[in-house]
């Protein structure tokens, strides 16, 4: 079991390329053939992840089941978990096989789709796993290339424009972020992701350009993986590619788009931004909190009149997102432990939204609110499981919703009243414009005339949502699931955080003493 | 004493005697019939000689004087010349020949020109590198305009004749310059001569000097030839422009700035950071508006020299190495590419549109995947090796202390991106257009494969590239 976690990331790569290579043909049968070698590979990634699970120690703060081997240029290929990433590679490894099963009836080029679908889930793997700076970008930023495609070759209407805002933005984002680690290999010496935790950054402040840096190269470096990270997340306002992939990327690419892309952004913030550059993150903080509480406001009333489906539930993983970077910044216990449990129970909530467009967009191909309304007259399971999410969404007590953002509104209580006051706010927006998304397309009278004959939910669609319905009641009746397996790592997180910035604020008094 | 000096520039007189008894040979017989097998018979000739350099190499030799250097720089830049050259001819028999423009002078000139790039590299003096500057390109001005009932091409010949006179013009005045001003034109005597306080003279010689080289290597804003020549020069002449040539004077520039130069980092720093950013953008946003996939490729290889020029401006013994091994991927990259150009071909006449690649994926999903892997290898996305490329000139660039243009870089790098990714656009998104046709010569179909293959599996180790070129930077600068 030495190598299990490259075993588990490298898997889906074994099954691509199995299908790449052994699968001939694009008749029906062939196109079974890869939807389920595709639904098996990820299935037993999922159970080589459950072993991963089982094997991991939550009260061990630093880094388990680690794997080195020499690389070129002085980095590594190091592998390993702690209690920040366990749940996200966990999360990943879930809802693989149903994004898998949920496009069990796509008709197009159904290899390639699936071959995409695999290499993408290596490459989110990765992103969680690596334990070096530059194995890291490299998972990070191949993931682009299957998505890319996924918008571009599946999606709809407008999948061109789309795709490339999607690849530049993002791209853009992630290439200031490779010179900041080029400057921190440059600094340290090393591209170790532990090592670097412990090494201190420059923190003496210069000027540049005529602007005073504060907090010095610290705080260069942290704006620069903000840049990424921040437009992965997607923060506002460099959130806009958002919307446009997810209304054009096919419903499997949104799936995965919100329930785990979006969260390699948090993970980042958790990962390099915090435990890095602790002086950089608290010279910047207050602008993230500031950017968060408009994102949540900002983003639920845009929601509200949008008039695609896709676009409403985008614009609102946007504002959740705002509460999971409020969480980070707020950096306590509480804030923390609830951005991570919010990414999490986003994961399976958006994910289950999208799900449930796709439902009724494979029968009617649009999304036009408009075009639907009383659907509960013909589909009462498909109005309950909605119902169900869009409760999850607008954060009723009793789902994972909940959980995620009463800690991070703890968090951030402390820290700033102000901000909490704007961020619980978008609580009632949220609940505004869920609700009356499901007013308009499922209740009242079933009067459209195309609507007449749709029909209720399959037994495969059921069945790929009843993991979610679990995993999403599961964690909100019981949250200790997940926060006992991330309380030590965050607070041994926090602790650090803490006691850097003591030693730089001592630090600065004793130069101006 | 001579016999020993002989020795080491052996390969080369090899070379050049080949190139001359094959000349006698095909003119005294059958002229153009003997063409594809001079190809083959160069092609060999040159593999031969790149292991011949790789097993025989051995420490640092100098010949005439110091006019002539082999050292382990010199090597890596001799077989990367020779087997890109090799790949090249390969790939260009199938399609010179059913053109009707194989005739026997192309393997011949293509040697002479690789005999000059050889002297260039390993050039120690002034002089040589004038006369193997030379010999490359009076070889390759004919070369370009081989289509001699072409407009284009004759035009490209022309082109390139004139501007690259008037390069070699500077050049020369650059050489006398310093002549002038060190009294020598040996680098090693200029090296000394720059110790104690370079002259105003000898500086306005530096200048003069790099602008000839920025001409050869294609660097912005001496780049305005590069388009033309690659448009209107026969594919298969333009894919040798593409790779070798650029090594060769690439590794002249390095090979000048740290054993002639290397006393004075911080006056030709500048002008090497200058031409890199510049070729940056101007390959970056002048390629956005082409629609032929040659003049695309043309400014391509003008932001590409930008990023190797970085690793050259960073003026240390790691950016030697950097763009050693950014060159090396680059021509690797540049061999597959211009594989699939050539292979694309409508009723057996060649097409050079991107909008002809429309839905081309689905008809060819394997070569689509493949050229897929190298246009994101040359946009620098990871994992292609591609990436590791830039990697190695943005590390060089910060800790040269040029951080300002490793940003600049990157931010070029993803304006780049956006005309590869236009192409991945054509092949995979498009609607449907006018088929290609389906087949492809099987030597153009290895080469494609091959090198989009190295692009991937790379990212192990990089097949162990970059220990030589360590060590062949080592030589260099010290």
């Amino acid at each position: 079991m030495g190598n299990i976690l490259s075993l588990t990331t490298f898997l889906p790569l074994i099954g691509a390329v199995i299908l790449a290579l052994f699968l001939r043909g694009d008749d029906e049968a062939a196109q079974r053939n890869a939807k389920w070698v595709a639904l098996v590979t990820t299935v037993v990634t999922f159970i080589c992840s459950l072993f991963i699970l089982t094997n991991f120690d939550p009260d061990n703060t630093g880094f388990q089941m680690v794997e080195t081997r020499e690389w070129l240029l002085g980095l590594q290929y190091k592998m390993g978990v702690d209690g920040i990433s366990i749940l996200f590679v966990m999360l990943t490894t879930f809802l693989m096989p149903l994004v898998i099963a949920s496009c069990w009836d796509v008709k197009t080029r159904v290899k390639e789709y699936m071959i995409a679908f695999l290499i993408l889930e290596t490459l989110m793997l990765g992103v969680f796993l690596a334990l070096d700076l530059v194995l890291f970008y490299l998972f990070f930023e191949a993931g682009l290339i299957p998505m890319f495609l996924i918008i571009g070759i599946w999606g709809g209407k407008n999948r061109i424009y789309a795709s490339f805002k999607f690849f530049l933005y993002t791209f853009l984002g992630s290439v200031l972020m490779l010179v900041a680690m080029v400057a921190m290999f440059a600094d340290a010496g090393t591209t170790d992701i532990p090592a670097l935790m412990t090494h201190t950054f420059g923190t003496e402040s210069f000027s540049l350009l005529g602007i005073q840096i504060v907090g010095g190269m610290q705080t260069l470096m942290w704006l620069a993986f903000f840049a990424s990270f921040a437009v992965k997340m997607p923060m506002w306002p460099v959130h806009t590619w958002l919307p446009d992939a997810h209304v054009q990327a096919p419903t499997a690419g949104s799936v995965v788009l919100a329930a785990i892309l979006l969260k390699m952004g948090g993970y980042g913030f958790l990962r390099f931004s915090l435990p890095m550059f602790p002086v950089g993150s608290e010279v910047m903080g207050p602008l993230v909190l500031w950017l968060s509480a408009i994102a949540i406001v900002y983003t639920s009333l845009v929601a509200l009149v949008q008039e695609d489906m896709k676009k409403l539930i985008a614009y609102s993983s946007v504002a959740h997102m705002g509460y999971v970077t409020m969480g980070i910044f707020a950096v306590n216990q509480q804030g923390i432990d609830g951005a991570i449990f919010q990414m999490i129970s986003h994961g399976f909530i958006s994910g289950a939204l999208f799900l449930c467009v796709g439902v009724i967009y494979d029968r009617m191909h649009t999304r036009e609110i408009d075009a639907y309304g009383g659907l509960v007259n013909r589909m009462p399971a498909y109005a309950l499981i909605f119902m169900f999410f869009t409760m999850a969404n607008v954060g009723l007590p009793g789902t994972s919703g909940f959980v995620g953002e009463f800690l991070t509104l703890m968090g951030i209580f402390q820290v700033n009243t102000w901000i909490a006051v704007f961020a619980t706010s978008g609580v009632i927006l949220s609940a505004a414009y869920a609700l009356w998304l499901y007013r308009r397309v499922v209740m009242g009278d079933l009067i459209k005339e195309s609507l007449k004959t749709i029909t209720d939910m399959t037994k495969r669609e059921r069945m790929i949502f009843a993991p979610l319905v679990a995993m999403t009641l599961l964690l909100g009746v019981y949250p200790a699931l997940v926060l006992d397996i991330i309380g030590p790592s965050v607070n041994a997180l926090v602790g650090n955080y803490e006691t850097a910035l003591a030693t730089f604020e001592a630090a600065t008094q004793f130069a101006s003493n | 004493m001579i016999g020993a000096d002989i020795q080491i520039l052996m390969p080369e007189i090899v070379l050049a005697v080949y190139a001359m008894a094959a000349l006698m040979a095909a003119v005294y017989t059958t002229k153009d019939g003997m063409a594809p097998l001079l190809t083959w018979a160069t092609s060999g000739l040159f593999v031969l000689l790149a292991v011949w350099i790789r097993i025989n190499g051995q420490g640092t030799n100098i010949a005439f004087g110091g006019m002539f250097v082999d050292d382990g720089f010199a090597r890596f830049a001799k077989i990367t010349i020779l087997l890109s050259a090799a790949a090249v001819l390969l790939m260009s028999e199938s399609y010179m020949q059913r053109r009707g423009l194989l005739r026997f002078e192309y393997p011949i000139l293509v040697a002479l020109a690789v005999v000059g790039m050889m002297v260039m590299v390993s050039a120690g003096d002034l002089m040589a590198l004038y006369m193997g500057l030379e010999l490359q390109s009076l070889a390759l001005y004919v070369v370009a305009s081989l289509r001699r009932d072409n407009v284009k091409s004759t035009e490209a010949g022309l082109k390139y004749f004139v501007l690259g006179a008037l390069s070699s013009g500077l050049l020369l005045y650059g050489a006398s310059l310093t002549y002038g001003f060190t009294g020598t034109t040996l680098f090693s005597g200029i090296i000394e001569a720059t110790a104690n306080d370079p002259s105003l003279g000898l500086l306005f010689g530096l200048v003069f000097l790099l602008a000839g080289f920025a001409f050869k290597v294609s660097a912005a804003p001496f780049h305005m030839w590069t388009p033309d020549v690659y448009e209107g020069s026969p594919t298969p002449v333009t894919a040798f422009f593409a790779t070798a040539p650029k090594v060769a004077a690439m590794a002249l520039f390095a090979r000048v700035v740290h054993d002639a130069f290397g006393g004075i980092v911080g006056d030709w720093q500048q002008i090497v950071a200058f031409l890199s950013v510049v070729s940056m953008f101007l390959g970056a946003i002048a390629a956005i508006g082409q629609t032929d996939i040659k003049r695309l490729m043309a400014y391509s290889s003008i932001a590409h020299m930008g990023f190797a020029l970085m690793g050259l401006a960073a003026g240390t013994a790691f950016g030697v190495q950097a763009m050693l091994i950014y060159m090396a991927i680059y021509v690797t990259m540049n061999v597959g590419t211009f594989a699939f150009i050539l292979g694309m071909e409508r009723d057996g006449r060649p097409v050079t549109n991107i909008d002809s690649l429309r839905m081309y994926s689905k008809r060819q999903p394997l070569r689509a995947l493949a050229m897929l892997v190298l246009l994101f290898s040359l946009a620098g996305v990871p994992p292609m090796v591609g990436f590791f490329g830039k990697f190695y000139v943005l590390r060089a660039a910060y800790d040269g202390g040029l951080a300002w243009l490793a940003v600049a870089g990157v931010i070029a790098s993803v304006i780049g991106a956006f005309y590869y990714l236009r192409i991945v656009y054509y092949m995979y998104f498009g609607e449907e257009g006018e088929a290609l046709d389906g087949k492809m010569n099987p030597v153009l179909w290895t080469f494609l494969m091959g090198s989009a293959l190295i692009m991937v599996i790379g990212v192990v180790n990089l097949f162990g590239i970059e220990p030589m070129a360590a060590a062949a930077a080592a030589t260099l600068v010290n």
